[in-house]
């Protein structure tokens, strides 16, 4: 697949801006149409296969993967709560990009880069999204625990049937939030080598030194695509909101 | 165990670097401070324009707030380095050249623009729920705009936005570790980078940088936690400052501790709190 091995351009070798012949720019025109079209397609290639197949699924790990934290940390005997909340404020505090790159060396020639940030992705939400349901499984209402326990209802049943139905539904907002911010970092991934739309990018600028082109539409396709779904989840929050 | 076996010889490569790997530390700090400073003007200045009742000024405030969110750092960063300076390049006699070729510049504008932009919600989310009455009674006082802004609105405003500005800074901080691809810039992440060469991937990335990273996280959570209680004791709702630090047991715990989830024991839950964030503040005015 995308793994690369072997011999890798290293993410940090990014064209150096300094080092531009300024004649030669002075020369160019500042925008090539037939440049701008060319490279469209393959960036919109790379923006389905990579960039969204990596927000969908992180997404769905986050979604997931937060709910069992936020259940865990309630659940589980003081001392082990409290390594699992701390490990997860660990990972909640720390960057995305130093944590993408340590998979990814340690787990080198295991699993490959595409993985690595989908996994990473997702984790890295799951930890803000366990903060968000955290707050959910808060605003149950003392009563309905009182109830579960009035109707002898067996833990995980409480948890399936009343808790969690009802923790869950102020939530959705904000895990649109998480995956449109998701969405906006996946160019992190360009570190692991990882050839999503804005690395695409860069490796199509790079020959001629045109990065005009590549980036603006890069800055295009992510405003069309992050924009509209943010004023979808601003309504769902106001409908929400509404209705309790 | 097998798994520590070299790291002995790993810590005298960090004595030995030391000065490297602070260097980048020091970029490091320098970029989330430097972008964070920026981040604060451009989020105070968008976010009083946006929540302003002119047109004029809302309207260009939500362009640039939705355009700056919407295009990704990364894409921010690249733009600033590859075709901003083109303007300069076509266009000679333009002043301040040396600017668009520092590249360390070009990381903080970046990171100050698209966290300023984030920023510059919760500030308009704040000042939108400082209370009416307090509007209607600096008109009524007949303040001038700086004045009852300084005086009585922002003061307000600040105590209830400084939760959602200290996740962006910590944000901002976390997002300065792709400045290590920048050219001539060497943050912590790029020392991380080379440390990682001579010992090893758990050991440079896992032992030394999340948990650096991790730290100066906290150091500016509670920096920020002090901000927010002097805040508040400002406008007489909280322990002042010196209480919440002084060691002497306190009749009540000072809520200056942000949203630490204490409140959730048993199986009860807490009181119903919102998930944190300037929008999110229950008390009115009292």
């Amino acid at each position: 697949m995308i793994f690369t091995s072997g011999i890798i351009r290293a993410a940090d070798e990014v064209d150096d801006p300094t080092m531009v012949d300024e004649e030669e720019v002075r020369q160019s025109p500042f925008w090539d149409w037939e440049f701008a079209f060319n490279a469209l397609p393959e960036m919109l290639m790379a923006f389905i296969e990579v960039t969204l197949v990596v927000t969908v699924l992180g997404t769905l790990i986050a979604a997931v993967l937060g709910l069992v934290i936020a259940i865990l940390i309630r659940v589980l005997p003081a001392p082990l709560a409290w390594i699992v909340k701390w490990l997860a404020n660990f990972i909640r505090m720390t960057p995305i990009v130093v944590q993408l790159i340590f998979v990814f060396w340690a787990f080198l020639g295991v699993i490959d880069n595409l993985t690595v940030g989908i996994i990473v992705f997702g984790v890295h939400y799951a930890t803000y999204m366990s903060e968000v349901y955290r707050a959910g499984i808060e605003s149950v209402p003392k009563g309905q625990w009182e109830a579960t326990t009035a109707l002898s209802m067996s833990a995980a049943r409480t948890w399936r049937k009343v808790i969690i139905p009802q923790a869950l539904r102020s939530t959705v907002p904000s895990l649109g939030n998480y995956a449109i911010s998701m969405f906006k970092d996946t160019p992190f991934l360009l570190v692991i080598m990882v050839a999503e739309m804005v690395t695409v990018a860069g490796e199509i600028g790079a020959p001629a030194f045109r990065y005009t082109e590549v980036y603006v539409i890069a800055g295009l396709i992510f405003l069309a695509a992050s924009y509209p779904t943010a004023l979808l989840v601003n309504r769902l929050e106001k409908r929400l909101a509404y209705a309790h | 165990m097998d798994f520590f076996e070299d790291w002995p010889g790993y810590f005298e490569v960090v004595v030995n670097w030391s000065d490297r790997l602070l260097e980048g530390l020091w970029t490091t700090i320098q970029l989330t401070i430097y972008g964070g400073a920026l981040a604060f003007v451009i989020a105070v200045a968008l976010g009083l324009m946006a929540g302003s009742p002119s047109l004029w000024l809302r309207a260009p405030a939500r362009i640039l707030i939705e355009f700056f969110r919407g295009i990704s750092l990364v894409v921010l960063l690249f733009l600033l380095m590859y075709v901003l300076p083109q303007l300069w390049m076509r266009n000679p006699d333009l002043p301040l050249r040396d600017l668009v070729y520092n590249t360390f510049l070009l990381g903080v504008l970046a990171l100050g623009i698209n966290y300023g932009a984030y920023g510059a919600e919760a500030v308009r989310a704040s000042l939108t729920t400082v209370p009416s009455g307090q509007w209607e009674a600096t008109t009524a006082l007949s303040m001038s705009w700086v004045h009852k802004m300084r005086r009585v609105i922002f003061p307000q405003a600040w105590a209830l936005m400084l939760p959602s500005l200290t996740n962006l800074w910590v944000h901002l901080l976390k997002g300065s570790a792709i400045a290590y691809i920048i050219p001539h810039v060497s943050d912590f992440t790029a020392a991380l980078n080379q440390l990682r060469r001579p010992t090893d991937i758990w050991f440079s990335h896992a032992f030394i940088g999340l948990v650096i990273y991790f730290l100066l996280a906290l150091i500016l959570t509670l920096f920020m936690q002090a901000l927010e209680a002097r805040a508040k004791h400002k406008l007489g709702r909280g322990p002042s400052l010196r209480e919440v630090l002084s060691p002497a047991p306190k009749a009540a715990p000072p809520d200056a501790a942000g949203p630490d989830p204490k409140t959730l024991t048993g199986p009860g839950g807490g009181p119903k709190q919102p998930a944190s964030g300037a929008g999110a503040h229950p008390g009115g005015f009292a």
